[in-house]
């Protein structure tokens, strides 16, 4: 016991918490995918302004609404309930949660494009996916992505705490070294999270400013 | 130049049936009527117009010659009357007929409406979208994937008004007459009858505009398209026009050939003389002219 207090003590599972942690972003890196897949394809008959009829566009904004009002983590626990415990449930509670989110933040972006283009395609004989995809999709892109990207951020912290529910990651053994009162490993982990978070928050950032910068 | 490899042979068509009323590609307009509330945009408009014809409609700001080229498209929807084309009734069409009929009656704008951060040659190519089927309809839609022979067509069609080597620019990095010239690639693209030009050179410069209304007159003279644009300048309209008409309030007031439209005539039909409808049609153009659409960044 000569080692207690010392920083290999602190940290000596670091090798399973950073597999962990990899599995953490993992989770938030093909939820936010997921997600912002859905989202693109619902933010179209969920803008206002594209004319997708009065039965479709007010049902589609509902169900963003439902998706992104409902809290990640009681998604994750009828996830849980349903698939069992492990990372599935927590993707699919992220990803869930992430349509509805960006949904919503897609549509305002096409809401607040210009729709001389859109008269173009239309008139040229483009059907209405049609027009979407070339009168609309390429004004909107950039700022559709630097969306997307801002909420793989913020799903990396959902990530870390869903497993709280047994929907993998850090978390869930954040919630176990927690249950057994083990404090060491508890700040432990907490500063591992932090670190990665801030990590991942930086890169996204440049990543994000990368991106734009290009496409404009 | 000359012609666009694949177009149809229009001109020879329509010149032996054009001799009936009603045969093919003639294009009839009965008591068209369009009503934004109170006010009436267009009022029970009648007109002919046998095809290869080009017909200058003018008018003052507000007087629905807009309206009424949008209603043919279909890009608005009349209120009441008929567009009937070659004894088909447009005003009932749907779905699949409807956005046929609009590829065969291509639409040039004021604001030239093209896809600023797509490339030039993309923007051409849109207007073969109506063209697609099956699973080449769904490779468009995804990947932008177009035949060689339509990447062709587009870039013999931008050659064809000088414009080849802008192929891969954005299409905002062109100027006003560029982009309008593009405008008239993509409808050509559409390989239409009929080319619906709406106030084409209102946001151009003299020079500019003189280029886009030749365009317009070759499209005209060389493919045997008809041509309906509306013009603000009566100078433009009896220099490039078979055929004037003119609108006031929604109605049609003057058609007749561009001879007859004598300054008396213009006097008697708007209340004022030629300088001032010019001068007035200019102001309420600058006036009425939309702010740049902000870029949509996050």
């Amino acid at each position: 016991m000569e080692t207690e207090g010392s920083l290999a003590f602190w940290m000596y599972r670091l090798d399973s918490w950073a597999w962990l942690l990899f599995e953490t972003a993992n989770m938030a890196a093909l939820a936010t995918l997921m997600g912002a897949g859905a989202a693109l394809l619902l933010a179209f008959p969920a803008a206002r302004n594209l004319g997708a009829g009065r039965v479709v566009n007010p049902a589609v904004r509902r169900l963003l609404e439902a998706m992104r009002t409902v809290p990640e983590i009681v998604f994750a626990l009828i996830f849980v309930w349903a698939f069992g415990v492990g990372p599935l449930a927590g993707v699919l509670a992220i990803a869930l949660h992430t349509a509805g989110a960006c949904g919503k933040l897609f549509a305002e972006s096409i809401e607040n494009t210009g729709l001389g283009a859109w008269a173009g395609v239309r008139s040229a004989g483009g059907s209405w996916m049609q027009a979407c995809r070339f009168a609309i999709l390429p004004q909107v892109a950039p700022s559709l992505l630097s969306y997307a990207l801002l909420r793989f951020e913020i799903n990396l912290r959902s990530a870390s705490v869903i497993g709280f529910v047994g929907a993998g990651g850090i978390g869930e053994e954040l919630y176990k070294v927690i249950s057994f009162n083990y404090y060491e490993e508890i700040s432990a982990i907490l500063l591992l999270i932090i670190l990665a978070v801030c990590a991942i928050d930086l890169l996204s950032e440049r990543l994000r400013h990368r991106v734009i910068g290009a496409m404009q | 130049m000359g012609q666009i490899a694949g177009l149809r042979p229009v001109a020879a068509l329509d010149q032996d049936a054009g001799t009936s009323m009603g045969a093919r590609g003639m294009l009839e307009l009965r008591g068209l009527t369009r009503r934004f509330g109170a006010t009436v945009a267009v009022d029970h408009v009648d007109l002919a117009v046998p095809p290869g014809q080009m017909v200058g409609i003018i008018g003052r700001s507000g007087a629905g010659k807009s309206t009424l080229l949008r209603m043919i498209n279909r890009l608005q929807e009349p209120s009441d009357g008929r567009i009937l084309s070659g004894g088909r009734d447009v005003t009932a069409l749907q779905g699949r007929a409807l956005r046929g009929w609009r590829r065969d009656c291509a639409m040039v704008f004021q604001q030239f409406n093209l896809v600023q951060r797509l490339d030039v040659l993309t923007n051409v190519l849109i207007g073969r979208i109506a063209w697609q089927r099956g699973w080449r309809a769904a490779m468009v839609l995804v990947g932008a994937r177009f035949t060689a022979e339509e990447r062709a067509m587009a870039l013999a069609a931008l050659d064809r008004f000088g414009l080849a080597d802008t192929a891969l620019q954005r299409a905002e990095t062109l100027s006003g007459g560029q982009q309008q010239r593009v405008a008239l690639c993509r409808a050509l693209l559409q390989e239409p009858r009929l080319v619906l030009a709406d106030e084409p050179i209102a946001s151009l410069d003299p020079r500019n505009a003189q280029l886009v209304m030749d365009a317009l007159r070759d499209v005209n003279r060389k493919d045997g398209l008809t041509v309906l644009v509306n013009l603000h300048h009566l100078d433009t309209a009896r220099e490039y026009c078979d055929r004037i008409v003119a609108m006031q309030a929604g109605k049609i007031v003057f058609d007749g050939t561009s001879a007859a439209l004598t300054p008396e005539r213009v006097r008697a039909v708007y209340g004022i003389s030629e300088q001032e409808f010019a001068a007035e049609a200019e102001a309420r153009l600058r006036a009425a002219e939309p702010a740049p659409a902000p870029l949509a960044v996050a």
